[in-house]
Parts: C-alpha cells; structure tokens; sequence
C-alpha cells in the first residue's frame, strides 16, 4: 500500500462530515502566475475541498474549448511545467491541509524527466497526478514510478469503461477515481444526473475509493445533484470561463479576476454542501 | 531471405511498441474503442473474404497495380543512377492515401459503424475518405486545419461534391495536427457509432501498423515490378516524410533487403536552422496523438508548429515506425526545404510531363544527390505519391511572391 496522502485524509474528514466534497479545477498560470497564485490561495477559503492545477499544454486534445483556451492563454504569459510545480510549493508554504493534484498532458511531464518531475513534485506538495493520456495500458510509464514516490495516480473512468474493463482501470488507482460524467471532451454537454448516480454505484462494486465525478458540472444546482450520489464534484470549465470573463479586452486580470472564480466557488460549495448526506461507513 | 529473429518486419509488439516508439496513449474514453479497433482488425487480416474483397476493389476501383515508370528525361538530366517512379499519383484519388482508406472503411463496415471521422492536411486523404464512405454509404465528416482549408481549395471542393462535411478547425496552428486533436476531440464524443479513419502511420496502436500493412501494396508492387523490368533490386528507395505512409509503404517490404538502400525525406521548409517540419532532424522523441514518436517542442514539452510548403508535410510528429527505423540507422532521413522542393515541381512537370503533388516534390529534391555520379546499373525507385493539381495556385503564388521579393 502507498503512504497516507493529503487526499486520504481529507476524504476521511469529508466522511466524517457526512458530505460530498467539492473538487475545483483551475490553470496554472492562467492568465498569468501572479493572479493564478492569488486564486490558488483563495480557493480553501472560498470551500474547495481538494484542487486540482491544470499543466497547460499546447494540445489538450480532451478539452473542450474554455480548458483549451486557458491552456493557451497561461502558456502565452510563460506558464511552464516548472513554474507550476513553483507554484504548488508558494500555495503549501501558507496551506498544508488542501490536497493538490496535478492535472494534465504526459509530453511536458516525459520532457521534464519522470523521476526529477516526481521528485520536485513531491518536495512542492503535490498528492496526486491526473495524466489524461496514460491509460492502464501504459502504467510503467508515470503511474507505478508515481505510487512508489507516494504520489496518488488518479484514474479516469468514462462512460465507455464497461464492468470488464474496470478492474484494470482501478488497480493502480489510488486516492479516488474522477469518474467522466460523459463521453466527450471537458466543458460540453452536462450529463444526466441519473446515469452518474448508476455509474457510481456500478464503480463501488468494484472499489472502496472515494469517486469524483466530473465533466460538464457548470453550476451550484448541478453540483448539488451530483453530490447526492458520488463522493465529490469536480468543476474545471466554469471557473475557467470566470477567469475568461473578467479579463480585459487584451486579455490581461483585472481588479475582479479573483473574486470572479471565488465567488463561483463559493456557490457551488454551497451547492455541494446543501447534498448532505449520510456519513460514509 | 532473412529468419525471423533477424527481421526488422516483425514489428510492432502486442502492445504497439517499436522499440520506445508507439505506444497506446490515449484517454480512457478512448481505449476501448482502440482496443475492439485491434481485435477486428486481427480477425479481418486472417479472414480470406477481407483480403479478396479488398484487392478486388483495389484492382477495379484504385486502378491498381500503378506503374513503375521510368523517368527517362530525368535519368539524362542527372546523367547517373536509372530513376523509376511509383505512380501512385495514377491511383483514383490521386495519391496513395487510397490504399489505406480502402481498408479502414471495409473495417468500418465490417464493425458496423456508419459515420466516419478523418483529419486531413493537404485533402488528399480526406477526400479518399470522403470517396470510400460516397462508396460504402457511410457519414463522413473530415476535420481540416482552417490555413489548409485556405490554401488546399480544390480538394475542399472535391470532398463536398462527395458528400462529405468539411469542418474547418480555428485552434492552434490551424493545420494538420489541430485537424487531429479536434478529430480525437470528436471521436470521444461519439464513440458508439463513429469510426476513426486516420491518414498516416501514426497514433495510438494498432494505428500505425494497420496503416502500414495497407499501404505496404506499394512496395510488394514495387518489388516484383522492378524484378520485371530489371531481374533485380533496386539499389536505392526514395520518398518523402510527413507522417510518413507513403514511404513505409514502399519500405517495409525492403527493410529486410539490406543490400537496398533507402532514404526517406522529411521537408525542411524554410530551413533546418528557421522553421520547418523536420521531426527526425529537429525533434526528439515525446508523445503525442496516441504515440511517443520524435516531435518539434520546446525545452518545456509543448509541441511547435511545424512549417512546409506542403500542407501534407507540415505536421511537427512523423510515425513511430519511422522514429524506430531512424535510430536503428536502417533507413537514412535527409530534408528538402520549400525553395529546393519547388525547383524539383518544376524540373519533374517540364522533364517529364508530370505534376507532382509538393508532397513527393521533397523525394524528387534528393535526386540530383543520389543520382548523380551514380552508373547507369544504379536503380533508383522515387514514390510519386500524389499528383500536384492541387497545389498549383499555391506554387504561383509562391513563385510571384518569390519573383517580387
């Protein structure tokens, strides 16, 4: 079994609650390192219970639109795997409690370096990977040398994983499983709330890890009705086109940028806990 | 012939790998789709009903075999090796992009999906998609870059007028690895009834094999027809590099014929030293597009827009295949740049009464240094691998932009 991570315990403490969580997607660097910095800071307060930071890539090929667009926006103000990792390490030296997961493509982190990446990110407090393009399939890659480092690998099951696939998808998954709402690319469609709550009771037929599900969650009320049936929602899209909105027409923060995501964050926590349910086994 | 274990055919492994190269990266929306791809393709190439069927419409429908040509005029310019070419600028279509399309829709049949997805940089693979779904009856939706829908006009013509949906993609670069993620982006949306058809030997597993085998037609052709003309070998292949289906098509069938020398050309476009699209020559390996292969990035990983004359060749990964057979050091890969690829679309039309697409235009730039001071008893096989009607208002307008410079 890998070390206990931040992850672990803030699903024990989220059980202990009896709610869901509420799992906060943003772009490192978007739509520059500074404020990016400032939202990161600001997401515990404002009710994100883990968080996850995008590594920008130029080919984010299963983003939607707004994610792609973020991607593009922190590269061009000279966002890099580095500089993420970086930014990781300010938001730990103030926070200590909120897990941070790293959320992205596998080509900067193969360019970077597998164990040097593994390394700097676990000195920098990151507790888990989410690598969009490395299926089981490809575990010795980043995930197994990832669960020997005590980092989390976590795991995405789709719509298209059937009950004989799922087994190989969850055996070298740890922290929790980010189940994909829907088949399709980030920040499209938003999926019926019925077949998440199917899919998620499928998948606890064949794991004890919290799962998250995420895809195509916009706003509180969607949040909330996630939250009845999985252990966490995940929302990314929509705090991205916060940023988008607040920008200026040259596309640079302005005095709202923060507060733009905060605010929406705050909603959906709102969302998210107003699902209570019965506390976790 | 050479046993088995010594081989360079046998690849790649079960699980896509030519030795770092391949791979199945993809997301897991996508995996099972990729893994029920593998396994009809396993069972269409053990099923004698597939391989009848194919190359009868290969012989009746592509026009095949295409000839091996020899290139007199050329021959004399050059005044060294003998030159052939491989006219698969003769198949229908107009490239050999046909070969391969031929048997991915059969399989798209074969597994009963009815809409057909494919990404295209110069048209000439999207519109021998289009062609086989007009054909076979299926959907077919082709994802092309919006600078390749500017600049490759007739072939957007051709695939509407075959009934395909052309949609320009407004991301990134706008040219043939935009037309892919936004392909990739489709694909996982519609999983249930949409087949991927890709257009070169790249992408996750079995991708760049199945491609491959496709279009290793050119090469077997290639082979008994030299033996034909010639009751030999050739003593060297030539063929240009984007992704690089054309040129393992006439290769693989060689790989084990080490007397053979052969050279694959990726395109240097305005130079190696300034942009271009020259993977092997400027890249190092990464992963992309389902595969880990040589790309054009930066020091941090992400991926570089590629730069070519050519909308085929400008693509900033090349198969893994390739990548494999690179570092190996059995195939030998040189470049072209724009201007030494125009020079060589000229001489070809005026020397030989062929337009060449400005795909193989690269092949035919490496000529002047394989053949000359070469004896006569050298043969030389060029893979004409597309005609060039398509690029003639982009070489005029290069040429006037060249001329008021």
């Amino acid at each position: 079994m890998s070390a206990i991570t931040r992850i672990d315990t803030r699903y024990k403490e989220l059980g202990r609650e009896g709610r869901a969580g509420l799992v906060t997607f943003i772009t490192g660097g978007d739509p520059d390192y500074d404020t990016s910095l400032a939202i990161l800071k600001a997401l515990p307060k404002a009710g994100a219970d883990i968080i996850e930071v995008g590594v920008p890539f130029t080919d984010a090929m299963a983003d939607g639109p707004p994610i792609q667009a973020s991607s593009l926006r922190a590269l061009a103000a000279g966002q890099s795997l580095k500089k993420t990792i970086a930014m990781v390490r300010e938001f730990r030296a103030g926070d200590n409690a909120t897990p941070i997961v790293l959320m992205g493509y596998y080509n900067p982190i193969y360019i970077y370096g597998v164990d040097k990446f593994l390394k700097d990110a676990k000195e920098a407090g990151v507790d888990g990977l989410i690598v969009v393009d490395l299926p089981p399939e490809e575990d010795e890659e980043l995930c197994l040398p990832a669960m020997k480092a005590g980092i989390n690998f976590i795991r995405l099951a789709t719509p298209t994983t059937d009950d004989k696939r799922l087994p190989a998808v969850l055996k070298n998954t740890s922290g929790f499983v980010y189940y994909v709402s829907i088949a399709g690319v980030s920040g499209a469609a938003t999926p019926q709330t019925s077949n998440v709550i199917d899919a998620v009771a499928r998948i606890k037929k064949h794991t004890n890890l919290p799962i998250a599900v995420g895809f195509g969650l916009k706003t509180p009320e969607h949040a909330r009705s996630i939250a009845m049936g999985a252990d966490a929602a995940v929302v990314g899209s929509a705090l991205v086109e916060a940023v988008r909105t607040s920008l200026d027409e040259k596309g640079r923060a302005t005095g709202k940028t923060v507060n733009a995501v905060t605010d929406l964050v705050s909603a959906l926590a709102e969302g998210v806990r107003s699902a209570r349910r019965k506390a976790a086994e | 012939m050479n046993d088995r274990v010594n081989s360079l055919r046998t690849g790649p492994d079960e699980r896509g790998h030519f030795g770092i190269f391949g791979g199945r990266f993809v997301a897991e929306t996508l995996m099972p789709l990729v893994l029920d791809l593998e396994k009809a393709y396993e069972e269409a190439k053990k099923d004698p009903a597939f391989k009848k069927e194919m190359d009868y419409h290969l012989k009746h429908f592509v026009g095949r075999p295409s000839p091996l040509y020899f290139a007199e005029r050329l021959t004399e310019h050059f005044g060294g090796a003998k030159i052939y070419f491989k006219r698969e600028d003769l198949n229908h279509t107009g490239a050999h992009k046909v070969n391969n399309v031929l048997g991915q829709i059969m399989l798209a049949k074969r597994m009963k999906k009815p809409r057909v997805i494919a990404e295209t940089g110069a048209g000439m693979h999207g519109v021998a998609t289009a062609t086989l779904c007009a054909k076979f009856g299926l959907q077919c939706v082709v994802f092309m870059g919006a600078v390749d829908v500017a600049r490759q006009e007739p072939n957007v013509l051709r695939m509407r007028a075959l009934g395909a949906e052309v949609r320009p993609v407004e991301s990134g670069s706008k040219t043939l690895k935009d037309a892919m993620n936004e392909a990739l982006r489709d694909w996982v949306t519609n999983v249930h009834d949409t087949f991927y058809c890709i257009g070169t030997v790249a992408g996750p597993h079995p991708y760049p094999a199945m491609v491959r085998d496709f279009q290793c037609v050119i090469g077997d052709e290639t082979k008994s027809q030299i033996m034909e003309l010639e009751g030999r070998l050739p003593n060297a292949l030539v063929a240009c590099i984007g992704g690089g289906s054309n040129a393992m098509g006439l290769f693989h069938p060689f790989l084990d014929d080490r007397e053979v020398e052969i050279y694959g050309v990726e395109a240097a476009g305005h130079g190696l030293t300034k942009q271009h699209a020259a993977s092997l020559a400027g890249g190092r390996p990464g992963v992309l597009h389902g595969n880990r292969t040589y790309l054009l990035m930066n020091e941090d990983g992400q991926i570089e827009e590629a730069h070519s004359i050519s909308a085929g060749l400008d693509y900033p990964g090349i198969g893994p295949e390739h990548s494999w057979l690179h570092e190996i050091g059995r195939v030998k890969y040189l470049s072209a740049t724009d201007d030494e690829a125009l020079e060589a679309f000229q001489l070809c039309a005026r020397m030989e009464g062929i337009i060449p697409a400005l795909e193989p235009s690269h092949a035919l730039a490496k000529l002047g240094q394989l053949a000359r001071g070469k004896p006569k008893s050298h043969l030389i096989v060029v893979n004409m691998s597309g005609r060039g009607d398509k690029d003639l208002a982009s070489v005029a307008g290069y040429l006037n932009k060249k001329m008021s410079a």
